[in-house]
């Protein structure tokens, strides 16, 4: 099924890679059996912040996920064949996020054997509801390409013609998902630091600067361990979009931190000075969040300045640096953020605990597993066609 | 295949038999049915229940926690040591946390840092009811009261993010060892679901007024039908000056406070 006997043959180092993930992975799915019986009391989580490390990675994740259609609007709407190559590892790169997205939300499920419920009792007011809808639509969407278009690759004649509308759905598609998250957070009336319009379109942006990031990088990788290689041209032009949506995204931080100090509105200042200097003494994100901000004019510097861009060593740290930045943003500041002070001005500290981290960690690598399976049997499929 | 007479009359007789207790067991289940399904007669009937809490009373002694232990015992919620980790239905907040556009550096000396009783507010446009993806958390469209199914509960937290007041309260762990004593009456909750106050909805269906309102030696708590002109709670909110939390939020709370 779907060429998966080309994922059992490998060498010494893509056996032990493997092995590593799946101890990484049965780490982690340990941990989540005590959690399954202790209940979420074994995460830092509390009454004032509901949500932490998981749902962060869920906000991450999507963004990686959506970020494929930076490599398929350009080769199907705009037939830019350079990125011919690089266009299936971008939309494996979205499948294994998405299923990532999904185990992080089941993870912080406290009832997750009623999963099925949000399906039985449909209901369309409900925001999860529709990012249920558009997360799995996706996932489908993205499989479906995939496995046509590398089916048609594998017997060297052009992919159905009824693939092509379906691609071209994805593209939408592939936006609705991440502005359907972050209506998940824009939509609530006691949370002023998510209730922002610009929340979509921050969700974009960054979205568009570090999947990209971490698709230059997953090249560079392929490159170095394996035959295959992409080529500098689609790296470079992956790396000038990097380059606008990061500085868009910055230009969006930048509007959002003007109108909230010149306002000078209390209740919408007080998240982001929780964030950047502390509130009431507590302050366990700041150096996070200055790392971040570092990190993120470290990497403008490395990417706007093209010599440094069109180096590829320096490129691979600016694509490092973005992606940990955003990670921070997002992973870390953006949820905890919006939850201290709590809409009764309590400012309650929160730390994820070792088995949170670790089924966090545990979920990273089931998506890495995806993705080292996925690219094997592409790259598979190719050497076949090339031999 | 045969089988003889003393065979085949013993399967007869316990088809029969079962049959007779089948049918005595389906009498028993529709009994005990309508006696789930069919409403009180007493029932309190109201079309929009409110509460209005008289906060100069309710101060007359700070230490007074009658209301919240009524409450507590009644519905068996834990009590557990770790604040991070609450369940609370009805408690008490300083009143600049209750209402925090009130700077408490301005207020009276008779509230500034004085605790007020905070709960569900049952909104009329409750953003909990909004997000839920399961319907698990509901507005009644017979009075108005927000409702929550623990059985339905997925326990994904988005109505405590969507609630403004800090009104609900997750079951972090199993809340059955930290209950000192069990309602029978009332289900316990487990792990994993969300829970807040629900107006007493199981009291009013026997025609009893919620259990705070009920504890309260001062009368402090008035609990009525605001949809009713001639209501005790529709007349203190005419005839006085009242605070609701956060009306600006568009949620319509319907807890009233005579300041």
């Amino acid at each position: 099924m779907f060429m998966f006997e080309k994922a059992v043959v490998g060498g010494r180092r893509y056996w032990s890679w493997l092995g590593v993930l799946a101890a990484v992975i049965a780490l982690g799915f340990a941990s989540y059996l005590r959690q399954l019986d202790q209940g979420l009391a074994i995460t830092g989580l509390s009454r004032d912040v509901t949500w932490g490390l998981y749902i962060a990675q869920f906000t991450f994740l999507v963004g990686v996920a959506a970020s494929a259609v930076m490599v398929v609007l350009p080769y199907y709407l705009h037939n830019y064949k350079v990125f011919g190559k690089v266009t299936i590892l971008g939309e494996f790169l979205a499948i294994s996020a998405v299923t990532m997205c999904m185990l992080f939300i089941l993870v912080d499920m406290g009832q997750p054997a009623r999963v099925l419920n949000v399906i039985l009792h449909p209901t369309p007011n409900s925001i999860m509801f529709w990012d249920m809808v558009s997360l799995s639509g996706y996932l489908v969407l993205n499989a479906v390409i995939a496995l046509v278009t590398l089916t048609a690759e594998r017997k060297g004649i052009a992919p159905p013609g009824w693939i092509k509308p379906v691609i071209l759905i994805s593209i939408p598609w592939a936006i609705s998902i991440h502005t359907v998250t972050a209506f998940l957070y824009n939509g609530l009336p006691g949370r002023s630091f998510w209730l922002t319009a610009l929340l979509a379109p921050r969700f974009l942006a960054s979205a568009f600067s570090a999947g990209p990031a971490l698709l230059i990088l997953l090249c560079m990788i392929l490159r170095r361990f394996t035959w295959f290689d992409v080529g500098r041209e689609p790296i470079q032009k992956l790396a000038l979009i990097v380059t606008y949506a990061m500085v868009v995204n910055v230009f969006f931080v930048l509007m959002e931190l003007f109108t909230v100090f010149y306002s000078g509105i209390p209740e919408h200042q007080e998240h982001f000075k929780y964030l950047f200097v502390g509130l009431e003494g507590h302050g366990s994100l700041v150096p996070w969040m200055w790392t971040s901000v570092l990190l993120a004019v470290a990497s403008l510097v490395l990417l706007l300045v093209p010599r440094f861009r069109h180096d590829e060593k320096i490129l691979a740290v600016a694509c490092v640096t973005v992606f940990l930045s955003l990670w921070i943003d997002k992973g870390i500041g953006l949820i905890v953020g919006g939850f201290v002070p709590s809409p009764l001005g309590a400012v309650t500290e929160y730390a994820p605990t070792l088995p949170e981290i670790s089924i966090a960690l545990g979920i990273w690598a089931v998506g890495f597993l995806m993705i080292t399976v996925f690219y094997k049997i592409t790259l598979s499929v190719r050497e076949y066609l090339g031999a | 295949m045969s089988i003889d007479r003393k065979t085949f009359l013993r399967i007869t007789g316990c088809g029969l038999a079962a049959a007779l207790a089948g049918s005595k067991i389906a009498g028993l289940i529709a009994e005990a049915q309508d006696e789930l399904t069919t409403p009180d007669p007493a029932a309190l009937k109201g079309r929009r229940w409110a509460m209005v809490i008289d906060t100069k009373k309710c101060l007359k002694d700070e230490g007074c926690d009658k209301c919240i232990q009524a409450c507590h015992r009644v519905h068996n919620v834990p009590e557990i040591a770790d604040a991070r980790r609450e369940v609370k239905w009805i408690w008490k907040e300083p009143f600049e946390h209750a209402f925090p556009a009130h700077d408490p550096e301005h207020l009276p000396e008779a509230l500034a840092g004085r605790p007020v009783l905070v709960f569900c507010n049952h909104c009329d446009a409750p953003p909990c009811v909004r997000v839920c993806p399961t319907k698990a958390t509901w507005k009644r469209a017979s009075d108005g009261v927000v409702m929550m199914d623990w059985h339905r509960c997925i326990g994904c937290r988005y109505c405590v993010a969507a609630c403004p007041y800090g009104s609900r309260s997750f079951n972090w762990s199993d809340p059955r060892p930290h209950l000192v004593q069990i309602n029978g009456a009332y289900p316990t909750r487990t792990k994993g679901v969300v829970e807040k106050c629900t107006f007493c909805d199981e009291r009013l269906a026997r025609g009893q007024l919620p259990a705070c309102v009920e504890a309260c030696t001062e009368k402090a708590l008035i609990f009525g039908d605001l949809a009713d002109p001639g209501s005790e709670v529709r007349r203190l909110v005419r005839e006085n000056f009242t605070l609701r939390r956060k009306p600006e939020l568009g949620t319509a709370p319907q807890v009233f406070y005579l300041i």
